[in-house]
């Protein structure tokens, strides 16, 4: 069953075109009047969804530590090699990391090369680098793009998470040294 | 004539130069608002001059207006570096942009912008009152294609060539509409009831106090008006540039400031196109049509308050002449554009067969009503016309 739709030859009136013009102009002239739908950017921001792969950055855990155990996991997964890794020593002085193998002495992320993937955030062991919601990255230099450990932790901050791998070696080696088991 | 006479008439002269200037540079930021707010957007709203702008409240507003637009503009394409292609030809490629700027300045000469009285006499605010004013418009504005198609043929691509030729074609098909489109209007500002018998426009503008032309040639001022939208190279009928086919059509291979060139002298022509419409149909600088029955101080409230009726009359020609430049702009963001042999089709199958039917159609009824109505009404109006 098609049912067939009639197509009527056009009118004079329609063969011109003039009524559809009008037509089109009167559309155009509500548009004008209509209220504006622009976002004012650097005044107004746009609302970030959840989970939006912005600037890769690195956290610090709740307790203001370090979380990153250069591992270089991230450096070795990342598509564009935007991510180096100079790992280093815990230094002597901080006791509270005592116990943490290792440390980066540096860690640097070239937002040049950069593509936004996420694969770090995936593969980080230690839930160290986080792609967050910043999204407008700017710089008059190519070294300005260039993000050092410093400027990674200014951006990550602190993020709240559930991941106390080093503690809970740390308590669990505590305890067997006081001779009890686990 | 005096040297004090050519020097006011040199000081004239840059004064209208330099108005027309302004305007037209006013309508690309107009265009450009106008556009975004068509789209729902807001438009320029950020080039801020200082000084003026932090006066209070009206500064602020400004900004929003992106009045300051033109200026930004204006520094950017001076300041901008400028790339000669190795390819082009280097003479033609300079001279080009110059040469699709002058013809639509040149032709302000014969344009009359308003009137003022002499003892009760109009005259017109015009820097030369030629008798041959509407030939010379016709035949300055087609110049204007030289300047395209030299650019064009410069730029030494493709792209840029196709361009040119596109325009030097629509351009022919065009002229030929827009000059018979403009005949029966000087067959009816000429006949017995007009006075001069002449090409200029001031006659054209008096001969409507009564009736402007728009209400009783419809037909005529629409095939004029789509010539128009032809011949400045505007949407529906921008070919030459068309960025989907052509990349940048005739000036691709411009930038900074010959391309400011390129588009003042595009703008400059939208001015004077719609200055000449206004002129032709919309009755100039006059108020409102009397349709013979109002007084008939309504077509000229000002006519006897001196040189301030003159500036009213000039204001109020801008006026028309903007809401008509506000209509270009409106049109350009509800059409589509059409293809080539749709364009030529229009010309030529429809616009021009159309103005001819015109011509003989205004012939024939004008010369009965001269006949008939006039010679028999005013029998002396012929010895009236000599001086």
């Amino acid at each position: 069953m098609s049912k067939v739709v009639e197509r009527k030859p056009l009118t004079f009136l329609e063969k011109t075109y003039l009524p559809q013009i009008i037509g089109g102009l009167k559309i155009t002239l509500k548009n004008f009047f209509r209220p504006k739908v622009t976002l004012q950017y650097p005044e107004e921001r746009p609302p970030i969804p959840v989970g939006y792969r912005g600037v890769p950055t690195l956290v610090r855990d709740p307790n203001g530590r370090e979380k990153c155990v250069s591992c270089q996991l991230c450096e070795f997964v990342c598509p564009p090699k935007a991510i180096r890794i100079t790992p280093g020593e815990i230094p002597e002085a901080e006791t509270e990391r005592a116990h943490v193998e290792k440390g980066p002495e540096d860690f640097e992320i070239n937002m040049l090369r950069c593509i936004y993937c996420g694969m770090c955030e995936e593969v980080c062991p230690e839930e160290a680098i986080f792609l967050q919601d910043i999204y407008s990255v700017v710089g008059t230099s190519r070294e300005e793009f260039v993000n050092h450990k410093d400027k990674l932790y200014e951006l990550g901050g602190t993020l709240p998470d559930q991941h106390y791998k080093w503690d809970k070696k740390k308590t669990a080696e505590e305890r067997a040294a006081a001779g009890g088991h686990h | 004539m005096d040297w004090i006479d050519i020097l006011l008439k040199v000081v004239y002269a840059v004064l209208v130069v330099v108005v027309t200037m302004t305007i037209a540079g006013y309508s690309v930021m107009a265009e450009r608002k106008i556009a975004s707010w068509i789209q729902g957007r807001i438009g320029p709203n950020r080039a801020r001059i200082p000084g003026i702008a932090d006066i209070p409240v009206l500064g602020k507003m400004l900004v929003q207006l992106g009045i300051f637009q033109l200026p930004a503009d204006g520094l950017k394409f001076l300041f901008k570096e400028e790339p000669v292609p190795a390819h082009v030809k280097k003479v033609y490629y300079n001279i080009a942009p110059c040469l699709s700027l002058v013809p639509a300045l040149v032709v302000l000469v014969v344009l009359p912008f308003g009137v003022y009285y002499v003892d009760g006499q109009a005259q017109p605010l015009v820097l030369a009152n030629l008798d041959i004013g509407i030939l010379f418009i016709l035949a300055i504005s087609s110049l204007g294609v030289y300047g395209i198609v030299l650019g064009a043929w410069a730029g030494n691509n493709k792209y840029s060539f196709f361009g040119g030729v596109r325009s030097s074609a629509q351009m022919i098909s065009y002229e030929l509409a827009m000059g018979m489109a403009i005949l029966p209007v000087f067959m009816w500002a000429n006949g017995p009831t007009g006075s001069l018998g002449d090409l200029t426009l001031f006659n054209v503008v008096e001969a409507q106090k009564d009736l402007w032309l728009v209400f009783w040639m419809p037909l005529p001022a629409f095939i004029y008006l789509t010539a128009l939208f032809a011949e400045t190279n505007r949407l529906p009928f921008d070919m030459p540039e068309t960025e989907t086919e052509l990349v940048g059509g005739f000036h691709t291979e411009y930038g900074g400031f010959k391309f400011g060139l390129y588009f003042t002298g595009e703008y400059a022509h939208m001015v004077i196109g719609s200055a000449i419409f206004t002129l032709l149909f919309f009755g100039g600088w006059q108020f409102l049509p009397t349709f013979g029955v109002l007084p008939d101080w309504v077509a000229n409230p000002w006519a006897s308050w001196g040189w301030i009726g003159a500036v009213i009359s000039v204001i109020f020609f801008i006026v028309k002449m903007y809401s008509l430049m506000v209509f270009f702009i409106w049109i350009r963001w509800t059409l589509p554009r059409f293809r080539y042999d749709q364009v030529m089709t229009i010309g030529w199958k429809y616009l021009v067969p159309m103005a001819l039917a015109c011509i003989i159609f205004y012939a024939i009824f004008i010369a009965a009503w001269d006949t008939f109505w006039t010679i028999e009404n005013i029998p002396a109006v012929i010895d009236q016309a000599a001086p």
